[in-house]
């Protein structure tokens, strides 16, 4: 069970918007006494989210959440845009497959740093994708 | 616009990033530093990191770029100062940066770029006046 206890909303919208959300998201980290390695874990993850959400969607939002679940607490980060979506997400979350012409490690990359990650998309209406990072996961 | 200072040490370029790197300054960055080796016939790119609390895909993706840009103007780069978080964040991410020299520090990099320069007319002279300096 997995309980949230603080929730916040980011607009991501221009280039500037990726830092001001990469130092929110360590507030937040810093604030559940996240280790360095892990806080960098995330923020890096959150980097790359965030990049793919403005490179293929123009943008989206992004929300904050502090969870609890039992003694461990966390960050969960959600990102939402309305862009085209992804037709194949299992080519998608391959390493080194990429539509744009980058190095395709942004979400199997992502994946790997995080300890929870969901993807869902629909073709025309846009992605929806959660990461979670335990303080001491 | 922000913009990362490059400066020039002998054949040298320095260049420090104190800011979050986001992905337009890292292209200018990128851009500025290959165009300034070419103006100033630089032999070696000296890149300090110890600032940076993230490198993502994107940002490996524009270190490796300077460093072949750079070599193939026949210039050398090292990265330096790189954070142990970042480190293990990259290679999880699956970015190894190969191709890339690094040092720990901007003493030892400094030192590998000299190494991998072969010293010129005009080093030789300076490092003979010197030793002529130190022997009077």
């Amino acid at each position: 069970m997995i309980l949230s206890l603080s929730k916040d909303t980011v607009q991501v919208l221009k280039e500037t918007d990726v830092v001001f959300l990469r130092n929110r998201v360590k507030e937040v980290a810093v604030k559940i006494k996240m280790g360095l390695v892990n806080q960098t874990r995330l923020l890096t993850a959150a980097s790359e989210l965030v990049r793919n959400m403005m490179r293929y969607a123009n943008g989206g939002v992004c929300m904050i959440e502090v969870v609890s679940s039992g003694r461990m607490n966390g960050v969960r980060l959600t990102f939402s845009d309305s862009g085209p979506g992804i037709p194949d997400i299992a080519a998608a979350m391959r390493d080194g497959f990429s539509t744009g012409r980058s190095l395709g490690l942004g979400l199997p990359g992502t994946k790997r740093l995080v300890n929870e990650f969901d993807i869902k998309s629909k073709v025309g209406e846009g992605t929806v994708v959660t990461i979670l990072k335990w303080a001491n996961g | 616009m922000d913009k990362i200072p490059i400066l020039r040490m002998g054949a040298f370029l320095l260049v420090t990033i104190q800011v979050d790197l986001y992905d337009r300054l890292a292209l200018n960055l990128e851009a500025d530093l290959v165009q300034m080796v070419n103006k100033t016939n630089a032999k070696g790119v000296l890149i300090d990191i110890s600032a940076v609390s993230i490198v993502d895909s994107f940002m490996g993706r524009i270190i490796g770029n300077i460093a072949s840009m750079s070599k193939i103007l026949d210039a050398e780069t090292v990265v330096v100062g790189m954070q142990p978080a970042v480190a293990i964040t990259l290679i999880e991410l699956g970015l190894p940066l190969k191709g890339v020299h690094t040092a720990l520090d901007m003493e030892k990099g400094m030192n590998l770029l000299r190494s991998m320069i072969d010293v010129d007319d005009e080093n030789e002279d300076l490092e003979s006046e010197e030793n002529d300096f130190i022997t009077e």
